[in-house]
Formats: structure tokens, sequence, C-alpha cells
């Protein structure tokens, strides 16, 4: 049964609650309302949330248990055959790939569920039929894999019977029940907000699930990947090389130099434009110049990294390997430190200067006045009264962007290259954190190896970085700002 | 007393107050000389945003337009439908190739006969010319429309990417000598054409429709499988984040108790949002798709990271819209005998919606450009083929419009270059529609307290 229509039983199920509890709870007072307890469309209420709440809930986690589980029954089959490691994983791919052809051939009627039960990989062609229905299998397949194909259709076929069924279930039931508690002293509206704040507190509650989640999920691939990788040689060791077939170099340290390196030219970009045009827009410009400058560099932060990143690759690296690096024969790759720094100050510009102009703004009026009245010029008094007072925000802002830094991928994926080196030149290409992550995660290596799970202990790294920048930002605005308020 | 003071002044210097000394200059020069670096920067920035959109927009605005060669063919019955049936069934079974044979056969027949001499040029050559994907746009064609067999008709084919990037001026005489791909002869051939009107630009609206193209078609490469799967993400998204976003916020503003564990809550909101986007990859990996065995590349996934990514910003943005509302609001509806869930459901809320929406839009836009976190997730895989309609269509493989960005701009072919700048202003046009959307919400339903 499809999920959809599913939901939509449940749903249109609990609409009819809510109007035959409306309707049962006033005809139990003959219609008057005033003998009720609560308002009659709170008893509606009530039975809509009990039909709806425990069936979706169920459904979720349903729909979450139920790939776990088949796979693990199947698995237990296709090892049966002697496969470990990553034949099995392979063994894996092909068995959901053919059940889920046998499945559109089924559909597709050119085959019978009779003739499925009685086809045997090694007598009909399997490989032929399934490759009519766009399932390309490399090589012939083997008999226990198709037997293990076929114990995962049947095992998915029922589970989406009983996934059907058992929601349906605890929907009818849950009706029934608030459908029978129905009676003039019913506290319904007790019961229906009741569950409404459960609903209320669960869903605050997904913030923490989430922290704990990334937090989990890092920290336990990290530990896997230090069994398998000694954890002196990823903090210590100055070469990154990783290699197919094991026996790579894994050290952190040329990817941390690229990340803190494009990070450092991003800032020296983007700190000076922002807090001066900060400066120009709070103290200089006009109410007309303002309300277009400001917007027009607010578009800057909206605009997705993605678009920097193609900016980068086709516009600026090609310009500055042209103009810069091959006159001056510091580099001939368009890809580099420089591309991706110039390009990331470019995009944290917005977000300096947002958050300069709201510290200088927040400098009280008073200490401008006393400065002008000793006789000191704009400049003199934002440079020697304002920006002193606003010191530990501005700090703040600039560490703030330096965690975004930190954490940007698209635009040093496509403008800082991908090569790891430990070299001051900024017109050579260097990678950062970031890039290896999407790199290691989206290769064919194998998921238990430790080229794939480095990804997640760089993850933790970049994880701890960003964190530990951001308290450290907060804790110095917070600070501030107490100051003047 | 006055007397005294008047004694203690210093001579005149004898300098005019009108006429500026040194230090004055100096101190004016220095001011103005501050006021301009500000200056600087404020054109500095907006000098930036120019070039971004019109690097983007020159590179992409060619995506558009596609070149099309007018071909003139005889749709032989013998070889297309060898049953003689008529029936689509059977007639697919006839496979692209042989639909291609016939087009590399009546190409350079059909120049001739309009009159465009093919000397020096061979016929292979020739047929190189049009795209691999148009023998499969014609064979779709014919399926279609099955009585077409046997008649002479005029196909409009795909040329193939380089005659399209030398009509656009990307392709140069001197380039073709160098590449193997295409020769000059090639595109002499297709100036020829040109002057006969056998091979025009016209609009593309394939772009926007078709589904991604393998790394030697650029030209047939669209954009439909992508925009799908973003559209179903945002949908996800939507029915998602809002909610839950909106819930939890309702509880934290008007409902929690000043503890430790509202505290936690807090805090934890207020670092998720700074958590690098790509971390969330990382969590829908290890979470969705190792963990719960979700399948991978598909928008359920996708759309569930995303979610995750924007709860703090509507969770924030709807904390802000629920403040702004007056307590007077509550002491009334608290006053006339509400509970406090109802005063929130039937009063507080209401008056905070347009904000609320706001701010939802807005998280949609930042969920809509993201990156990263797909690319973790295997949205990058080639996907070919349209998801099914919700919700069984969140479990297929799909795209997304920024994904699609990167994926073109790892190929090969400088063609692609003009793809993926060609689906990033798609993507922005997106994104400004969803801001002026949010722009018009907030002028039109703003209220001052």
């Amino acid at each position: 049964m499809s999920i959809g229509l599913i939901l939509l039983f449940v749903v249109g199920l609990g609409v009819i609650g809510f109007y035959l509890g409306r309707r049962r709870a006033l005809t139990s007072v003959s219609g008057d309302p005033r003998k009720l307890h609560s308002l009659p469309s709170q008893y509606g209420q009530s039975v809509f949330l009990f039909t709806v709440v425990p069936a979706l809930l169920l459904l979720a986690v349903w729909l979450l248990a139920e790939p776990r589980v088949i796979d693990s029954r199947v698995r237990g089959v296709v090892e049966a055959t002697g496969a470990t490691g990553s034949e099995l994983d392979l063994k894996m791919a092909d068995v959901t790939r053919i059940s889920e052809g046998l499945d559109a051939l089924v559909q597709r009627s050119t085959l019978t569920e009779d003739q499925l039960t009685q086809m045997r990989a090694d007598m009909a062609d399997v490989r032929g039929r399934l490759a009519d229905v766009g399932v390309a299998l490399g090589s012939a397949v083997e008999p226990a894999v198709f037997q293990a194909a076929k114990q995962r259709r049947a095992l998915v076929q029922t589970s989406s019977l009983l996934k059907g069924a058992g929601v349906a279930l605890f929907a009818i039931a849950g009706f029934a029940f608030a459908i029978s508690r129905i009676n003039p002293t019913f506290r319904a509206r007790n019961v229906s907000e009741g569950v409404v704040m459960a609903l209320l507190i669960g869903s605050s509650l997904v913030a923490i699930l989430t922290t704990v989640g990334i937090v989990l999920s890092l920290v336990f691939e990290t530990a896997s990947f230090f069994r398998m990788y000694p954890a002196k040689d990823f903090f210590l060791s100055l070469t990154w090389n990783p290699q197919f077939r094991g026996g790579s170099d894994l050290g952190i340290w040329p990817l941390l130099w690229g990340t803190l390196y494009v990070s450092f030219i991003a800032l020296l970009v983007a700190v000076p434009i922002g807090l001066l045009a900060a400066i120009y827009l709070a103290e200089y410009a006009s109410k007309r110049v303002r309300s277009v400058a400001k917007p027009a560099i607010e578009i800057l932060a909206g605009i997705p990294t993605i678009v920097y990143g193609l900016f980068a690759l086709i516009t600026v690296g090609p310009a500055l390997r042209d103009y810069f690096a091959q006159p001056l024969g510091l580099g001939s790759s368009s890809s580099s430190v420089m591309t991706a720094g110039l390009v990331m100050g470019i995009m944290l510009i917005p977000f300096v200067s947002s958050l300069s102009d709201d510290i200088i703004n927040s400098v009280p009026q008073a200490m401008r006045d006393g400065s002008y009245g000793l006789g000191a010029t704009k400049s003199e008094s934002i440079k020697q009264v304002i920006l002193p007072a606003a010191l530990p925000g501005v700090v703040g802002a600039v560490l703030l962007a330096a965690s975004r830094a930190i954490g940007e991928t698209m635009i040093v994926v496509l403008g800082a290259g991908a090569a790891a080196k430990l070299s001051l030149n900024p017109f050579e290409a260097m990678t950062t954190i970031t890039v290896k992550i999407v790199s290691q995660l989206t290769g064919d290596t194998e998921f238990a190896s430790p080229e794939t799970l480095v990804a997640f202990a760089l993850g933790l790294t970049l994880f701890v970085f960003t964190l530990g920048l951001n308290v450290l930002a907060l804790y110095i605005v917070r600070k501030y700002r107490e100051q003047y308020e | 007393m006055t007397d005294a003071t008047a004694q203690n002044t210093p001579a005149p210097s004898g300098k005019s107050l009108l006429s500026l000394d040194q230090r004055t200059r100096r101190r004016n020069a220095s001011e103005r000389r501050f006021r301009l670096y500000g200056a600087v920067a404020i054109c500095l920035s907006i000098a930036a945003l120019v070039m971004l959109l019109t690097s983007v927009i020159g590179n992409g605005a060619s995506a558009f337009f596609q070149t099309y060669a007018k071909i003139e063919l005889t749709l032989d019955p013998a070889e297309l439908d060898p049953e003689g049936n008529r029936n689509p069934d059977e007639m697919g079974k006839v496979t692209t190739l042989r639909y291609g044979n016939l087009m590399k056969a009546a190409f350079p027949a059909s120049l001739q006969a309009a009159g465009i001499s093919t000397e020096g040029i061979s016929d292979t050559e020739i047929g190189d010319m049009l795209s691999k994907e148009a023998p499969a746009q014609l064979r779709d064609r014919v399926l279609s429309d099955p009585d077409m067999l046997g008649e002479s008709v005029e196909f409009w084919a795909l040329a193939n990417g380089r005659i399209d990037g030398y009509i656009k001026g990307r392709v140069s005489m001197a380039s073709a000598e160098r590449d193997s791909n295409v020769s000059p002869a090639q595109l002499q051939l297709a100036d020829r054409m040109r002057e006969a009107g056998l091979l025009t630009t016209r609009f593309n609206w394939d772009f926007i429709t078709f589904p991604d193209a393998s790394e030697l078609r650029p030209e047939a490469a669209g954009l439909g499988v992508a925009i799908v799967g973003s559209a179903y993400m945002m949908l996800i998204v939507l029915f998602l984040a809002l909610p839950i976003g909106v819930a939890a916020s309702i509880y934290l503003e008007e409902f929690a108790p000043q503890n430790r564990f509202t505290d936690l809550i807090e805090v934890n909101i207020s670092n998720l949002a700074a958590v690098p986007s790509i971390v969330f990859g990382i969590l829908g990996l290890a979470v969705f798709i190792n963990y719960a065995g979700l399948p991978a590349s598909a928008p359920i996934v996708g759309g569930l990271v995303l979610t995750l990514m924007t709860l703090p910003t509507i969770i924030i943005s709807t904390r802000a819209a629920l403040k702004a509302v007056p307590p007077s609001i509550r002491s009334a509806a608290l006053g006339v005998g509400a509970s406090k869930m109802q005063t929130v459901f039937h009063h507080v809320l209401p008056l905070a919606m347009p904000g609320i929406l706001t701010g939802t839009i807005l998280g949609l836009a930042q969920a809509l450009g993201e990156t990263a976190p797909l690319l973790l997730i295997g949205m990058v895989a080639f996907v070919r083929d349209y998801p099914s309609w919700p919700i069984d269509g969140f479990f297929d493989p799909a795209s997304a419009l920024p994904v699609q960005v990167y994926n073109f701009t790892t190929r090969g072919d400088p063609a692609f270059v003009e793809r993926a700048s060609g689906a990033i202003i798609v993507l922005l046009v997106f994104l400004l529609c969803m801001n002026l959307l949010a722009i018009y919400l907030r002028r039109k339903f703003e209220r001052r307290w």
C-alpha cells in the first residue's frame, strides 16, 4: 500500500472523527452545549488527535526501521554463501536491484507471481529479462543471490501490507477509543490541550536530537576510524596522500593549513571592506545612499555559495592566473588559495558589515556627542571613540565570519583545488578540510575503510573548531552588549 | 574675576579664523580620506555584486538558446516497423541505432537537395554535426505518432555541441583546428547551412524540461529532473520544518518555564544555526542512509537534512514574530476566559503569521541554494529518469538544482560551463521570486503596534 494512500486514510478518518465527535458530544446533551464540560469542537479535536497522532508516529517509526530489518534478514541468506566484506556489500546491492527489477517485471505484467515463484536463476534468462526493465547486471546471477532477492521482494511486500494494516488499525483503535470516551463530563479541553502541549514539547526537542545525532554520528565513526588508523599519525603527520589499496598517509596538517590560509585571505578581504562599508553606512551615508547600498550589499548574503563557486571557477580563477600568477611567475593553476580566498571574502562582506552596522549603531549617541563637543572631526570620533567602544563586538563579528569561512564548502571545492600541500605561495592550489570531506565521501572507496572514515574525523575537527569559535564570539558579543544596555 | 581671565588670554596669533591653518587642513584632509575609504568599500562591494551577476548571466544566457539543423527524411516503414502493425509497443523494439543510421544517411542527401555544396567533407563528418541525442528524439516523435511512417517529414534535429558553440561564438575556426571533435570544414558547412536557413537557433525550452544528458552530449542536457528534485525537497522542508519550527517556537516563547532544560534547548538552537552545512550532510549520511537505510540520492533524505538545517532559521524568525505581538492581546484573550492554549492559537499565532511566513520563505530560499550536504547524501549521481509523483516519488532518485550546477562544472566539455551558468540563472530566478514574495508579505501584512 502506498504511503500517500495510508496518509490519506488516516487524515480522512481523523477529519470524520472530528465531526462525529462533535456531533456525539452535542447529541449526548440533546443539543445544549452549556451542559458540556468543554466546547463541542474540543471533543472533535480530541478524537482527531487520538486518531491521527499515534498512527502517524507508528508510520514514521516503521518507515525508519523497515529498511534496516529487511536488510538484516536478507543479509543472513547472502552471508550463507560465504561472502564477506566488500563482496557481501556488492551482493547485497545486487539483491536490492534484482528484487526491484522483479517488481517492475511483475508490474508490467510480463511476469506473473506463479512464474516468479518457479523462476530459478540458473534456468530462466534472468539477466536478459531484467535488462528489459532497465536493471543492468554485471555478471550472471548466482542462485543464492536470486533466492535472496526473491525473499527480499516477499519481505518488502509483507512489510508494506503489515504497515498499511498496522497503521490503519492504530488509527481505528484511537478513533474508537476517543469516540467511546465522549460524554458531557469528559474533560475534552484538558485532554486535547495536553496532547497538543506534548506535541509542542516534542517539536522543541528536535533541536536537541539533531545535536545529539550530529555528535554521536561523528564520534562513533571517528572512533572506528582511529581503530583502523593511528590517531598519532592523523594529528601529527605532515602528508596527506590517500591510496585506494591501503597504506595511505592521512595527516590533517596540510588540510588545516589550506583551510586557515584560505580563511585568512578571505578575512583580509572581508574585514576591512565590510567594516569600512558599515562605518560609512552608519555615520556618513545620506538616507538615499543607505536605502540603495544596504540592500545591495545584503543581496550578496542571499546568493547561494555554489554561485560564488562558479564565479571563482570561470571568472576569478582564470583572471588571477592570466594577470597575476603567470606574469609574476608564481604559478599556472587557475584554482588557488587566492581565488578561493578572494571570492570567499566577497561572500563574507555582508556578514561582517551587517554585524558591525548593528554594533556601531548600538554605541550610545552620548559618546559621539561628547567627542564632537571636544572639537573632534567625524573620522577622529569614529577612530578614537566609537571603534574602541565597539571593538569587542567587532571582534565577535570577525570570529563569526572566521567560523563561516572555515566551514564553507562549495567555494573551496570549485576554487581552491584538490592538492594537499603545505606551501606559502597563495597562487598555488591547496585544499581544505571541507573539500576532502566531500571528495572522501563521494568517492568510490568502500565505506568501512580508513580512506572514507577519515571524513568523519575531519568533520569532527571542523565541528569542534566552528563550535569553539561561535561560543567564543557569542560570549564576547553578549558581554559587550551588557556594557551599554 | 572676568578681568583676571581676560588678562590670561594669549595674545592673538595674528591669523584669521577664516583661513585654515596647517593642522586643521591636515585634519580635514584625513577626514575626507576616511570618508573616501568608506565610499570605496561600498563601491567595491557593489562592483563585486555586479561582476558576479554579469559573469553568470553573460555565460549562461546562451544556454536558453539552442541550434537545430533541418533534415528532410523519409521514414522507411520496413526499417522502423518490421512487423508492419503500426503498434508503438512493437515499434519500441527498434533501437535508436537504426534511427541514427537512417538520419546519417538522410542528412547529406537533404543538404544536397537544398543545393548546399558538401564538397571536401565526408558523410560521416556531416553526420557528426548532429547531436548524438537527435536519433532518440526522432524515435520518441515517431513512437508518439506512428502514422508518420512512410512519409517524408521535416525534422529539426539538435546540432552537436561544437556546432552550437560555433553559432554562439564559443568555438572558432582556430580552436576547431586544434579540436579533435570538430573540423573547420564542418564549421564552414554550418555557415553555408545557416545562410540557406537550414540551421537556426531557437529558444530552448528543453533546457528547463529535459533530464540531464551524458558527458558527450552537452547540447541535450537539461534541468528537468533537478527542478523536480528541488521542488520535492522544498515541499518536504515546508511540510516538516514549518509545523515543527512553529510548534517549537510557541513552546519556547509562550509556555516554557525558565529553567535549565529550556536553556539547553535555546543554546542548542543557536549553535545549530552556526554549524557548517556540510556537517548536516555527514549527519544525513550517517543517520538517514547508513543507520535508517533510506535510499541514497532520494529527495526524502535531502529534504530531511535540509529540514534540520532550516529549523533554526525558522525558529529564530518565528520567535521574533511571536515576541512582536503585544502582551495586551494575550491579557485581553485571557481576560475573556480563553485558556492559554486558545489565546496562543486563536489570537497570538494569527497575528504573528505574516512574520512567520516571511521567515519560512527566507529559510526555504536558503535551503534551495544549499549544495554541500546534498553532495554527501549522493544527490550527485547521474539521474535521467523523472521521479514519480509524491509521496512515493520522494523515495526515487533525483537531482537538485545547485547540485546539478556542480555536476556540470565537473565535466570536461566547455559547453557545460554555459549549462552550469544557465542553471544558476534558473536558480537565481527562483530565489528572486521567493524573496520578492517575502518582501511583499512583509509590506502587506506588517503591523506596528
